[in-house]
């Protein structure tokens, strides 16, 4: 950090005019041509598939994608009863809110600790998290079920006696396969924070609690909200392990919802496309919630006063 | 264990005012200096999440090496699984036909990771950093790709690619078999994945460039640098951990490359990637347990070389870990 | 979660409000509960409980409690599935009120519960689910993972191919067949009629008619294998009408080389032919293919009756004839007809209860009460109705029922692990190249004795 301070110093001399960050460019139409002209070719897929979910199945596969017609809002309603998917999204919401929440705890927590100590160890469990995050969780998929099968758990938990089948398996293992990688986003964050900071704070006499509580959480927020909407992505989005773990059909999240949708033989894939756009709500709409947060960002002005 | 303060340790001079920038091996570990109620926070902060991937991750992993050296389908008590040595090993390498296209596959899908998206997502995030109209716009319309489900993903891009009914040969109207020709569908993967992983970087960086002090262009701005340099010499630099991060995220999605093969044919007839293999091999009726696993086991050899640059690399800067 | 104050309280929490495809289930288990039993059942439960052993909740009337009860059944249709789900349930329905006993339906959507089966029935598998014939069953029997149900036959109607499709290694009966379907050659009537072609009965004359058809402009024969497994019907029929059905057997099962003469000449016949199959099939999935012979692009194609559900409206126009005989001395007495049905698995709660379930799947009321709601399929039932049913069904009855020998498609008659890893990408290799065929079959032997080494033979 040693151009930061020095720089930071230069700024705080007398008499100095901070100039705007984020000057325009010379050019500035320059830029928001080439941008528009990305996001709309970014966005040109999906609205292409959206607009096909608005058609009837026995029109385009008869005449075809490239074509105009057939169009109908019923593929939305119907999937939206067939496939059961106030039941998906409820499950959904039980496995993904404490999963993430519970990702996000223990990620800030260990990083914390890795970033703002240095032990014999320390390496080695950044290594080892990073290197749990590489693994295909298909790798795993036998050995895991293998392993709650085995596993007694009180009856309170599950009348049959083992994780199998369970929301809270799913989010146990969900948590686990999270943790490595937020881990190391976030102990890689942490490590742009400024050692000043707390050594003041230790100097005031703050416990480590509340250095990590009210000094580091604050500061990674840009970052928290990032991996908030990966991990609120992932986890949603995740099917292997809900396939797995879960057997009966009621318990299945959103994910699976979708494939009620599909017959053993015939698939109305218009249909499945509404249906897939109705599930990618609830991802969009965190997203723009949080998007705020990890765009208005934090100044590092904390060793002053 | 109540450590008595041992003798003041001698903290390494403060690293500020430029110096040499040297810093102090620690002989004395931090933890030991905490108060007990610290160490307890610490503890719990270390062991918690050590519980967890230890048992759900780093055992069923360990598990799964072991296997591979077995001849198991997942049905019945320990007690059937046949040890067969390195048999699946050879096998893979000698007598099955996904594997070397698989490997090739990967290391493509890295370069070309590597040099497009990743840097475009980068140079997006780097204009997106201004505060620009729109700016909720062109964020939205480039992180769209990252959130929606696989299901989704591949009707987009079936509606695209489709031989018979694709828009691509729709509109140019041509025949290209963009699914089906093994020399061309790579590709039509690389476009779906990179459309991805650009949104994916962008997001990453956006929140690094947030982070970084605008104290420190302000000045670069004065002392004269041009946004290009300002960005070169300075924020670069100091983003350092993000682009480790946005480096190592590009080789796990290359290696674990799998959802868009995988829901387009299940990763066959050129599509083959490691992952993809993995899950042939021990998903559904399958169930090539040991197989399986011995492909996982390659991938996470592999896996594991690159975290020993990424170690080696993390080190250069601060040895003994921590600042 | 604390214990229940009752036993309203500890039933109703067995039954979650919110389980879908069950509205039968609450009124009727619930029903179920209060007719028989309920009243010797219930402290046994409430001790159970408290007890802390895991007896299944639902494990109701299984002490033999005859009529009344409950067996839980598990399904391979989502509930969102249309007609394949509501058939089942109107079956359901008309079990319960035959017999008093209700069921308690777990629908699961079709390919996750194919794929997870393994992982189902070592967890908590219901009394009864749904499963087909073939080497898989037999596999699982072996296991000990679905229960011997031998005593349930024989099942009037039920014929002898059908009961030898649902025994397994060791003589005794595993799998109850509820339908078939058959593979064979589908085509459009009122193109064919247009152009005056008739099916044909050997290969020379189906090669005969494929190159008229070419000269016409229209694409002899459809195809589409991006999934791997449509490619499948082509070789067995190719591999009975070449080398005999004894043969296909023996080599699903392992026991003769891929690397010998006979399976390389099925290449060597089926690579003369691909030049009449519509091209890039590897990038076209099978519903494509349909929209293929729909538009007439296609003149015919070589697929599962259920092809016909694509185009439900336009179904009475096609028709289809069995593949033709190649070699004289075999003929073609032999085809791909998979046999779906139901197996109960190793220890279920309510075995006499599951077995009765069972036995009614297999029964002509069970087509009665399915026919209405839409079935299209073949019962294998042969006392059936079949009046309701489709021409193209009809026909197709009786092609089955003419057959000397059936097969159950390449992955259901072979191991899955060879059917899936193996078979699926060398077939896609072979129509992406079909030059290369000796090294196809050595690859193919190579990677089968890799796999099939743990086999006893």
């Amino acid at each position: 950090m040693t151009t930061g301070t020095a720089v930071a110093e230069a700024s705080r001399r007398p008499g100095h005019r901070p100039q705007a960050v984020g000057q325009k460019q010379h050019r500035p139409w320059l830029m928001y041509t080439l941008l528009t002209f990305l996001s709309l070719a970014w966005l040109f897929p999906l609205v292409y598939a959206v607009l096909n979910s608005f058609r009837d199945y026995s029109y385009t596969s008869v005449y075809g994608y490239v074509s105009l017609g057939g169009w109908t809002f019923d593929n939305y309603t119907e999937a939206w009863e067939r496939g059961n998917f106030s039941q998906g999204f409820i499950n959904s919401l039980i496995i993904t809110v404490p999963a993430v929440l519970l990702t996000l705890t223990l990620a800030s927590m260990f990083a914390f600790v890795l970033s703002r100590f240095s032990f014999a160890l320390n390496l080695t469990l950044l290594a080892l998290f990073t290197a749990a995050n590489l693994l295909p969780p298909q790798a795993l998929l036998v050995p895991v079920f293998r392993m709650f099968l085995a596993l007694p758990v009180p009856e309170w938990i599950n009348p049959t006696g083992n994780l199998l089948n369970t929301h809270l398996g799913l989010i146990l293992v969900n948590v686990a396969f999270q943790t490595g990688f937020c881990t190391f986003v976030l102990s890689n964050y942490m490590k742009t924070l400024p050692r000043e900071m707390y050594e003041a704070a230790e100097v005031d006499g703050a416990s480590v609690w509340r250095q990590f509580y009210q000094l580091t959480i604050p500061l990674v927020k840009p970052a928290l909200a990032a991996l908030a909407v990966l991990q609120v992505t992932w986890i949603y989005n995740e099917f292997f392990w809900a396939t797995v773990l879960l057997q009966d059909g009621t318990k299945f999240p959103i994910t699976s919802s979708i494939n009620n949708l599909r017959g053993q033989f015939f698939t109305d894939i218009n249909l499945v496309a509404a249906g897939s756009v109705i599930i990618a709500i609830p991802t969009l709409v965190v997203f723009f919630v949080l998007r705020r947060q990890f765009v208005s960002g934090l100044t590092l002005g904390s060793t002053k006063g | 264990m109540a450590a008595a303060a041992p003798a003041p340790t001698t903290s390494s001079p403060p690293t500020t005012g430029g110096g040499d920038g040297r810093r102090r091996r620690r002989k004395v570990s931090d933890l030991s200096k905490l108060k007990a109620r610290d160490k307890v926070v610490v503890g719990l902060f270390l062991g918690i999440p050590l519980l967890f991937v230890l048992t759900l991750v780093v055992f069923p992993a360990l598990a799964s090496v072991l296997l591979s050296f077995t001849r198991w389908n997942g049905i019945g008590g320990l007690g059937t699984i046949e040890w067969i040595g390195g048999k699946n090993y050879s096998d893979i390498v000698s007598i099955y036909p996904p594997f070397w296209p698989a490997i090739q596959n990967n290391v493509v899908m890295l370069v070309f990771l590597f040099t497009i998206p990743t840097v475009l997502g980068i140079y997006l995030a780097v204009l997106l950093d201004k505060e620009l109209r729109f700016t909720w716009f062109y964020q939205t319309a480039f992180f769209m790709p990252v959130v929606l489900s696989l299901a989704l993903v591949g009707f987009i891009w079936q509606l695209i690619y489709s031989r018979d009914q694709g828009l691509i040969n729709g509109v140019l109207g041509t025949t290209i078999d963009w699914y089906g020709d093994p020399s061309v569908n790579f590709y039509a993967v690389l476009v779906a994945t990179g459309w991805r992983h650009t949104g994916y970087i962008m997001l990453i960086y956006l929140a690094g460039l947030k982070g970084v002090d605008p104290a420190l262009r302000e000045a670069a701005l004065v002392d004269g640098c041009t946004e290009r340099q300002t960005f070169f010499r300075v924020v670069l630099p100091v983003m350092r951990p993000i682009n480790i991060i946005v480096l190592v995220i590009t080789v796990i999605e290359s290696l674990r490359a799998f959802d868009i093969v995988w829901v387009i044919n299940k990763g066959r007839n050129g599509l083959e990637l490691i992952a993809a293999l993995v899950t042939q091999n021990v998903v559904g009726e399958a169930s090539r347990i040991g197989f399986g696993s011995a492909l996982s086991t390659i991938m996470l050899i592999i896996s594991t070389v690159f975290v020993i640059i990424y170690l080696r690399v993390v080190m250069r800067d601060e040895p003994g870990g921590a600042r | 979660m604390n214990r229940p104050s009752s036993e309203a309280e500890y039933l109703a929490r067995i039954v979650p409000p919110s389980v879908a495809g069950t509205r039968f289930t609450r009124r009727s288990f619930l029903r179920g509960m209060g007719v028989a039993g309920a009243g010797i059942a219930a402290p046994a439960l409430l001790a159970a409980c408290g007890g802390g052993d895991d007896a299944e909740p639902a494990a109701t009337g299984g002490a033999g409690a005859g009529g009344g009860g409950e067996v839980t059944f598990g399904l391979n249709e989502s509930t969102g599935a249309g007609v394949p789900y509501d058939r089942n349930i109107a079956a359901v329905e008309a079990f319960q009120e035959a017999s008093g006993t209700s069921v308690k339906v777990n629908a699961v959507d079709h390919n996750t519960f194919q794929e997870q089966i393994n992982n189902y029935l070592q967890g908590n598998p219901d009394d009864v689910f749904t499963w087909f014939a073939g080497y898989r069953m037999r596999f699982f029997a072996d296991q000990g993972l679905i229960g011997d149900i031998s005593d349930i036959y024989p099942i009037e109607g039920i014929g002898e191919g059908f009961v030898k499709a649902s025994t397994g290694n060791d003589g005794q009966q595993y799998f109850v067949p509820e339908q078939n379907y058959p593979w064979a050659v589908f085509y459009r009537k009122s193109l064919w009629e247009e152009n005056g072609w008739t099916p044909p009965t050997t290969l020379d004359e189906m090669k005969a008619l494929a190159a008229d058809m070419q000269s016409t402009g229209i694409i002899p024969i459809g195809f589409a294998d991006k999934d791997g497994w449509p490619a499948m019907g082509t070789f067995d029929i190719l591999n009975m009408r070449i080398n005999g059905y004894d043969f296909h057997v023996s080599l699903m099962a392992g026991d003769e080389s891929w690397d010998s003469e006979e399976v390389k000449e099925v290449f060597r016949v089926w690579a003369d032919l691909l030049p009449f199959h519509q091209p890039d099939p590897l990038g076209r999935t099978w519903q494509e293919a349909a929209t293929s012979l729909q538009n007439n692009e296609t003149a015919m194609i070589l697929f599962g009756l259920f092809l016909t559900e694509q185009f439900p409206d336009e179904v009475d126009d096609f028709d289809f004839f069995t593949f033709p005989e190649i070699d004289s001395a075999i003929g073609a007495d032999a085809i791909d007809a998979p046999i779906d049905g139901f197996c109960m698995s190793a220890n279920p709660a309510n075995e006499e209860g599951a077995k009765e379930f069972l036995k009614f799947r297999a029964s002509p009321e069970n087509a009665d009460a399915q026919n209405a709601a839409g079935f299209t399929q073949i019962w294998a039932n042969s006392n059936a109705d079949l009046e309701p049913l489709s021409e193209l069904q009809k026909k197709s009855a009786e092609l089955i029922a003419a057959q000397a020998s059936i097969a159950q498609f390449l992955d259901r008659d072979t191991r899955p692990d060879f059917a899936s890893t193996v078979m699926i990408p060398s077939l896609q290799q072979f129509i992406g190249n079909p030059e290369d065929i000796d090294g196809l079959c050595a690859s193919i032997e190579a990677q089968k004795q890799s796999i099939f080494a743990t086999e006893e033979s």
